[in-house]
């Protein structure tokens, strides 16, 4: 009978029958269990951890705000705090909405119809954080800029939206998100 | 360190030594050292970039002693350090320019190294390291800069961290983890406060191994030859000197910085607020990060300006392996000096056109640079390798001179 190595396969071992083949390969066997089971244990010990990072449950009790937008003109626009994030809401123009209607959905980079993003046409209400990095768009006060289509523009890279807050031009790869919100009555909107 | 074996030396080092040879260890590393003898001032940086770190945990662990990171107290916390902690302005200054040095010096060291073919074997590894620390000093810079809790500060932590946010599927849920919440608030200013304390000791630990395995085969040097051992000379006191010398050129221009213009290189908005609502007019990162900047930008889609940017960083940790040329000096290079010199000013372009907005001819200028950058790297580099016909090389450094 030839000599093994403590190196030979598992199933040579096995046939070999030979004691040191044998013991190896179950060295082998155990060292790489303990091993795997090792690396196992200090994974799931690093998700404590890690987890810890996330939302915390105070962060997470997600409040919601009643916002009174009465006072609120055709063609203005209010900013509210949510959740730590600026919320648009504005109040738009008959031309305005007819712009945001008009649009072809082949010319957008993220087609979506404006009847999908408003409950009453006459308001659209955005989460008013830029989809590219996180600013702050320009265009819910009337004397900031509003880009070349109408609706808001990012001083940061130069992304533009349009009546809808669909993404037009630029670096931001999706329009700006809607929030979850009601109309609590005609003049009083619940976000969140 | 001395071998395990040696006898006891006499004295209270000796008995110290025998049993933990951090004498005999210092000895060799810092005084004995043998040292090309022909070393320019080019081989100032190193040294240098050690000091500034040290000054960096200096001034950083006294700052920390007075500093608040909490959102509502972390402005006016800092404000407190400028005007009642005694000497606050002072550290502060030194922390704030000190970071500006930093990254000059290391900068400026890298340009030596690019040059001088030092990332060339058997030294792949050093570079590689080094290219390590700079990732990691990129990081330890940026959360620092939040830590003021300006106008900047909280801009330029939203748009880093929404870098992530490219990264398909998961990336939203990256940057919820990275912030502890829905937006850069409270806790995202607490843990960058914990890591921002944290990376410099780091850093010390990773320059310790940048140290080991600079050690490990000598420094290279300007002809890039292999020096003999006749060619070396001990560190102390060549080196010493040399080095105390370029420290103190540095300390004056720095004190000039930190004393004459210590907001030359920082930006007014930051003397605001953090404010979540307004995102100011024109946020630009640091100086020093600028020519990243541009490259981010270059490219009308995230992902792809994010991919673009950390693959610049990657392409210098792989550069031992695009510039295959056997000669490492560039002073024997014809071909390869001259594209040295088309990259530093590529790099500097870069930077201008990061500081400007992205529009018009910045943007069309910031895209022709980063186009020069990746084919530097990726073409310009591997065809020289091939075809470029070194100048005759001295047959040593001795015959160099």
């Amino acid at each position: 009978m030839t000599t093994k190595t403590p190196n030979s396969s598992n199933s040579d071992a096995a046939l070999a029958g030979g004691h040191e083949a044998t013991t190896a390969s179950r060295r082998d066997f155990l060292t790489m269990a303990a091993g795997g089971m090792c690396a196992l244990g200090a994974g799931v010990a690093l998700v404590p951890f890690v987890d810890s990072m996330n939302p915390a449950a105070d962060t997470l009790a997600a409040a919601s705000i009643e916002v009174d937008i009465s006072k609120v003109q055709p063609g203005q626009g209010m900013t509210v705090s949510w959740r730590g994030k600026p919320v648009f809401i504005r109040r738009r123009t008959p031309e305005e909405i007819a712009e945001a209607e008009k649009a072809s959905l082949a010319d957008l980079k993220d087609p979506q119809a404006d009847k999908d993003r408003v409950q009453k046409p006459e308001w659209l209400v955005l989460i008013g954080i830029c989809t590219h990095l996180g600013c702050v768009p320009l265009g819910t006060k009337a004397t900031e800029t509003r880009g070349e289509y109408q609706g808001w523009f990012c001083p940061c890279h130069g992304s533009a939206y349009d009546t809808s807050g669909r993404i037009r031009q630029g670096p931001a790869p999706t329009n700006l998100e809607v929030p979850p919100y009601n109309f609590v009555s005609d003049t009083v909107i619940k976000i969140g | 360190m001395s071998a395990p074996n040696a006898p006891q030396k006499p004295g209270l080092i000796g008995w110290l030594d025998y049993r933990l040879p951090i004498f005999g260890f210092m000895n060799k590393e810092l005084r004995q050292y043998p040292t090309p003898k022909n070393l320019s001032y080019a081989w100032n940086f190193g040294s240098l970039a050690g000091i500034i770190l040290l000054i960096m945990i200096l001034s950083g662990l006294f700052l920390a002693m007075n500093y608040t990171p909490s959102t509502d107290k972390a402005f006016d916390s800092v404000e407190r350090i400028m005007r009642d902690v005694n000497f606050g302005w002072l550290l502060r200054y030194i922390h704030a320019n000190g970071a500006s040095a930093f990254f000059v010096v290391v900068y400026l060291h890298m340009a030596r190294g690019l040059y001088y073919g030092s990332y060339k074997s058997p030294r792949e590894l050093l570079w590689i390291i080094g290219v390590a620390i700079l990732l990691l000093m990129m990081a330890t810079a940026f959360m620092g800069y939040v830590l003021p809790w300006g106008q900047m500060s909280y801009w330029g932590a939203t748009v880093i961290t929404n870098l992530f946010s490219a990264i398909p599927v998961v990336g939203d849920d990256i940057v919820t983890w990275l912030w502890g919440g829905f937006s850069v608030d409270n806790p995202t200013l607490n843990r960058f406060f914990v890591l921002h304390y944290l990376l410099p000791f780091v850093i010390l630990g990773v320059a310790f191994l940048h140290m080991i395995a600079l050690h490990t085969h000598g420094s290279n040097n300007p002809t890039g030859l292999d020096a003999k051992k006749e060619d070396k000379i001990p560190f102390h006191p060549y080196y010493t000197i040399k080095d105390l010398f370029g420290l103190g050129v540095f300390l004056v221009l720095f004190a000039l910085f930190v004393f004459y213009v210590p907001n030359y290189l920082g930006h007014p908005d930051n003397y605001t607020p953090a404010n979540p609502l307004v995102t100011p007019a024109h946020i630009v990162p640091e100086w020093y990060f600028l020519p990243f900047y541009a490259i981010l930008r270059a490219v009308p889609d995230k992902l792809g300006g994010v991919m673009l940017m950390f693959g610049s960083i990657a392409l210098l940790a792989a550069l031992p392996w695009l510039d295959r040329h056997p000669v490492r000096s560039g002073r024997y290079r014809p071909l390869f000096k001259k594209f040295f010199w088309l990259f530093v000013v590529n790099a500097l372009a870069l930077g201008w056109a990061g500081g400007k907005p992205a529009e018009g001819h910045y943007l069309l200028i910031g895209r022709l640079c980063t186009a020069y950058y990746f084919i530097h790297m990726l073409v310009v580099l591997p065809l020289l390798s091939k075809f470029e016909k070194p100048s005759p090389l001295p047959t040593s450094i001795a015959a160099a001179s």
